[in-house]
């Protein structure tokens, strides 16, 4: 064929189809998705400092293991309360000509999804001895090291924020470590991820491959274990708490406090313990514990699954104090719920 | 339910590839306790019974041989006398002869008693072979401790073993004696037989002569040397001993070709192989901080900086480059010319190692493109690359116009296309005017994808359809099935880049595309490889004499496996498992390793003894290809087993953690494939560096001849400048 002897003819055929191609799969959708987008009416700029993390989230290269997409699917009802949605993503825009927009959605989920994490773990000392090093708080963690956000002091300032880490991975550092302002912004920025409500009135998506249609009918949120008929204590709690107060149920001393021999799960009485599941806790900051976040409300924990934990705290690392049943968690749960009320009416 | 069923699937699987592994996450996930009692028992009495077999089987075998010893034998017999001679191999005859002979010597004297020795002799001779087959009989394992029925099971099968055991002991050494007397018995009958003369020592030495007969080699080819007129024969090779390694084909003469060109291609190999062997070491790296995430605590070090180094440095670096090597050599050869501008192809080698070094020294120090992956080069850096590619692109354009045929060959619509692709793939995803916020994604989908299929794979494919044919010796099968691949990749490939957010939040449609995309990237999969394959047909003989063939037909084999899964990969079922997972590692790897490296080393292996005149050691060439094609397979395998179970894992909604745990042994296979991939990639550098530097020897013997040639006669300068 003529076409095959011109090269003028042929290499331009071949790099016009593709560009017509590329104009029709790349160009034309980017400019319609990113033109047609606004952010949802309850969502907040990040703050200068958040910004600042965000830049380091960046610059660590974060994104090469999180993800920052609770995908339309059953099995990602554990990153959130819905599936992401276009508008989600609107606030994020690029820092600066040099670099383009961070690519929060990611690829590789090797560490956990991040959407709702500001909400999951509010905590910042847990943030910052995280990030210090992963395996203080999460035995069997693969993530690196950050120890170069931190910086070691002998005599630190009143203002200064300082870990208390573990003398197990301190390995020669005698002094205080305290968390530099680019690890402060990191936390910052973590403590800002967290999903905002769909205004009412805008159909909220549905997660597809439930593991059953009623599943799906009643709209249940739960960590995709509702098909079992009993709740697996011992992985709710690898799920909820045991990042914090560990698989021994020795917490970390200085940080998180033990559930071995805690008052709170060896008194027979359920109430407080389920209380500060479902409400967090401050009681014991003074004695350098850090504030427990309301693990059962962010996480949207049922009153099965509470008890589950609940009695799984109860009956191991030598803690014997009697099972709660469900019909008490029901009940302390429900009591719980009305002074919340007016937060639920004011939306 | 369903899961289950999966998951002992996979298990089966993982079981016969990586037992431990696959054993960690069954024992995690067994939840009702086993009956290990009554396994126990079982498998102890199965175990009894078996051994009760083995021992029926030797007492009925000594009982055979006994019944045989003890049977008479007629040594009157001719029939029995041949046989036994016929038995008897050269040393042994050499003993009967010789005594024989002495006794000749002897006059016949000592007629009785001498022969003692040598009969002694023989006898050992034989019944040492005897004793070699002695048996040992197993005792049998002790057993495992355990209450009740394991104590009274031991109780009762523990002597009746040991019982039937002492009997086939008993009846062995009955054997013994009784197969001792007999052959006693035997050789003596023979020695006599041969004294009387029964047997004619001339039939005992032709007997020797016929047991040590062989061949001389030379019966079919003679001793002449053959007459060559046509100088059809070079480095012929004679093998004298046994060969561990086959010796495989040698490469063709060295090609007239200009020393300057040949210079430039080297020092695009050179630069390659060096990013390959810095870029594949950070790999390692980073690999072993998946089982040892505190090796370091350095910021430059650290895996989110790192990792991007690495994939950017095999991308750019070590591919490219290469790539860009060897089309100046096919460009330019069938378009039957020369390279156009040297100079510019040096200035695009130079544009290119600088966007490489800063690039990487960008991402080592934070400063990133914000995340989309082989996208993590800042634009200015890209800039610099971006460049160095029009340069080529301009300077292969320029070469193809003036070629000397008609026609353009397919090569070059591969080669050219694919440098034309990539410049626009950059200017898309880089240009920072234009995008912002979330129709980057969309972008980012398009940009990784397309430099991954429209620019490796195009260009890559572009080589082969020339060093292919070239290798075996055989036009490309089919011109038409090249078209169809060419157009139909260029169709398809295009659509499928947003398949990489399949569930996300870009539109719904646009995910579908990439799905049908990828269901048709079915067509130039399967007629590209229809079309190599059919080249190959007829000539399958050929890969085993050749060092460079074993790298092709890999390359497309997994050009086959590897792009077929990345469709199987894009479906929204499979998405749901895979996606996210060390599964998308494991296939990136498959391609950009399994296809594009191993077409480069072939593409490699087969061009510069040409250019140099001087071939690899074939032992490392083979050690390379072995050392990578087990190490891809020790690395991808795992991972995609892990991956899958990781995907099960998540979608039954176990905790994410478990997830890590599950994966640690697979993350150990990882590093351990990557090791033996790095290993052989220092090999390649080293078969590469003895490449180069050869070709001095030829070049000083040309030198030599040239001065000599005005001389009156040549033939005796030379062998004096020689001397």
């Amino acid at each position: 064929m003529e076409l095959y002897n011109n090269h003028k003819g042929l290499f331009l055929a071949a790099a016009g189809l593709f560009i017509l191609l590329t104009c029709f799969v790349a160009i034309g959708p980017a400019l319609t998705s990113q033109n047609n987008n606004a952010p949802l009416p309850n969502s907040k700029a990040l703050t200068a400092l958040e910004n600042e993390g965000k830049a380091v989230y960046v610059a660590e290269g974060c994104i090469a293991c999180h993800t920052q997409q609770v995908r339309n699917v059953d099995m990602d009802k554990v990153w959130g309360e819905r599936p992401s949605v276009a508008a989600d993503y609107a606030r994020n825009t690029r820092m600066d000509t040099w670099r383009s927009t961070a690519l929060l959605m990611g690829s590789e989920r090797t560490g956990p999804d991040l959407t709702n994490i500001g909400k999951r773990q509010p905590v910042s000392d847990w943030h910052l001895l995280h990030l210090f090093n992963p395996r203080t708080v999460v035995k069997e963690s693969v993530m690196p090291s950050y120890e170069w956000l931190f910086e070691v002091k002998d005599y630190p300032f009143v203002e200064d924020v300082t870990v208390n880490v573990p003398d197990e991975f301190k390995k020669g550092i005698s002094g205080k470590i305290v968390a530099t302002h680019k690890a402060l912004a990191l936390v910052a920025y973590l403590k800002s991820l967290k999903q905002t409500k769909l205004p009412d009135g805008k159909p909220v998506p549905i997660f597809l491959y439930g593991q059953s249609k009623t599943d799906l009918n009643t709209g249940t949120k739960g960590t995709g274990s509702a098909a079992k008929p009993e709740f697996d204590g011992a992985a709710l709690y690898a799920a909820n708490c045991q990042s914090c107060h560990q698989s021994n149920g020795e917490g970390l001393v200085g940080a998180f406090p033990p559930l071995k021999g805690s008052k709170v799960v060896l008194d027979d009485n359920p109430e407080v313990q389920v209380t500060i599941i479902m409400e967090g806790y401050n009681g014991r900051v003074s004695e350098g514990y850090g504030v427990m976040p309301a693990v059962g409300t962010n996480n949207n924990l049922k009153p099965e699954e509470v008890t589950a934990i609940v009695n799984h705290e109860r009956e191991n690392w030598g803690n014997n104090s009697k099972k709660a049943t469900l019909a008490q968690v029901k009940k302390i749960i429900e009591s719980l719920k009305r002074p919340a009320a007016p937060v639920i009416a004011k939306k | 339910m369903n899961l289950n069923r999966y998951k002992t699937g996979w298990l089966t699987i993982s079981l016969l590839v990586l037992n431990y592994g696959a054993t960690v996450y069954g024992a995690d996930s067994a939840i009702t306790p086993t009956p290990v009692f009554s396994v126990g028992a079982c498998i102890l009495i199965a175990l009894v019974i078996f051994l009760l077999l083995l021992l029926l089987l030797w007492l009925i075998r000594l009982a055979k041989s006994l019944r045989q010893d003890t049977a008479e034998t007629d040594y009157s017999s001719t029939h029995w006398l041949q046989n036994e001679v016929n038995n008897l191999d050269a040393e042994e005859l050499d003993l009967l002869i010789n005594r024989r002979k002495k006794i000749k010597g002897n006059n016949g004297s000592r007629h009785k008693s001498p022969g003692k020795g040598a009969v002694l002799t023989i006898f050992f001779l034989v019944f040492s072979v005897l004793a070699a087959h002695a048996q040992d009989a197993d005792n049998g394992g002790d057993v495992m401790k355990s209450p009740g029925m394991f104590i009274m099971l031991a109780l009762v099968l523990i002597p009746l073993v040991v019982t039937v055991y002492l009997i086939g002991l008993r009846l062995s050494n009955i054997t013994r004696r009784t197969r001792y007397s007999k052959i006693k018995k035997d050789t003596l009958a023979l020695t006599g037989a041969v004294d009387e003369q029964s047997v004619s020592v001339d039939d005992l030495i032709n007997r020797k002569q016929a047991l040590n007969f062989k061949l001389t080699d030379d019966e079919l080819a003679g001793t002449l040397l053959p007459d060559d007129k046509r100088a059809l024969l070079r480095n012929i090779t004679e093998v004298e001993s046994p060969r561990f390694f086959a010796s495989k084909r040698k490469a063709a003469n060295k090609h007239q070709i200009d020393p300057e060109i040949v210079r430039l291609i080297m020092w695009y190999l050179g630069t390659a192989t060096f990013w390959l062997v810095i870029g594949t070491s950070i790999g390692e790296y980073l690999g072993i901080k998946f089982v040892s995430p505190d090796t370091d605590h350095i910021s430059w070090l650290s895996f989110g900086r790192l990792r991007p180094v690495h994939t950017n440095m095999v991308f750019w670096g070590w591919s490219s480059l290469a790539m860009i090597g060897l089309g100046y050599y096919v460009v330019s050869t069938v378009s039957n010319t020369v390279v156009y501008s040297v100079k510019r192809a040096y200035q695009s080698l130079i544009l290119i190692n600088a966007a490489i070094i800063t690039g990487s020294l960008c991402l080592m120090a934070g400063i990133n493109n914000a995340g989309g992956e082989y996208r993590e080069y800042t634009w200015p850096v890209m800039g610099v690359f971006a460049l160095g590619i029009v340069l080529t692109l301009i300077n292969y354009i320029q070469t193809i116009a003036q070629r000397k045929t008609k026609e353009i060959y397919i090569s070059n619509w591969y080669i050219v296309s694919a440098l034309m692709f990539l410049t626009v793939i950059a200017i898309v995803g880089y240009i920072p005017w234009w995008q912002n916020g979330l129709g980057e994604t969309i972008v980012q989908g398009y940009y990784m994808h397309q430099a991954v299929g429209m620019w490796f794979m195009l260009f890559n494919l572009g080589l082969v359809y020339y060093f292919l044919p070239q290798q075996l010796n055989t036009p490309i099968y089919s011109y038409s099935l090249g078209i169809l691949a060419f157009w139909s990749q260029i169709l398809f490939y295009t659509l499928i880049g947003t398949h990489h957010f399949i569930f996300s939040s870009i539109p719904w449609w646009l995910q579908t595309v990439a799905i049908v995309g990828s269901m048709g990237m079915l067509i130039p999969v399967f007629s590209g490889t229809t079309n190599f394959l059919m080249t190959f047909r007829g000539s399958y003989h050929k890969i085993g004499r050749s060092y460079t063939l074993p790298f092709y037909i890999v390359g497309i084999l997994f050009y086959f496996t590897g792009s077929t899964q990345g469709t199987a990969e894009a479906f929204r079922s499979t998405n749901l498992v895979w996606h996210f997972t060390d599964f998308t590692v494991a296939h990136s790897h498959l391609t950009m390793y399994g296809i594009i490296a191993f077409l480069l080393w072939g593409c490699v292996y087969t061009l510069i003894p040409r250019l140099t005149g001087r071939e690899p050691k074939q032992g490392l060439v083979g050690a390379h290809f072995w050392m990578a094609l087990i190490g891809v397979l020790l690395y991808t395998i795992p991972l995609m087993v892990g991956g899958t179970l990781k995907g099960i894992a998540w979608q039954a909604g176990k905790p994410f953690i478990d997830g890590v745990v599950l994966m640690a042994p697979y993350w150990l296979w990882r590093a351990i494939g990557g090791s033996l991939m790095w290993a052989s990639h220092i090999i390649f550098a080293w078969n590469l560096y003895s490449m180069a530097t050869g070709g001095v020897e030829a070049d000083i013997k040309k030198k030599i001849f040239e001065q000599l040639n005005p001389s009156v006669q040549p033939e005796t300068e030379i062998t004096n400048g020689t001397l």
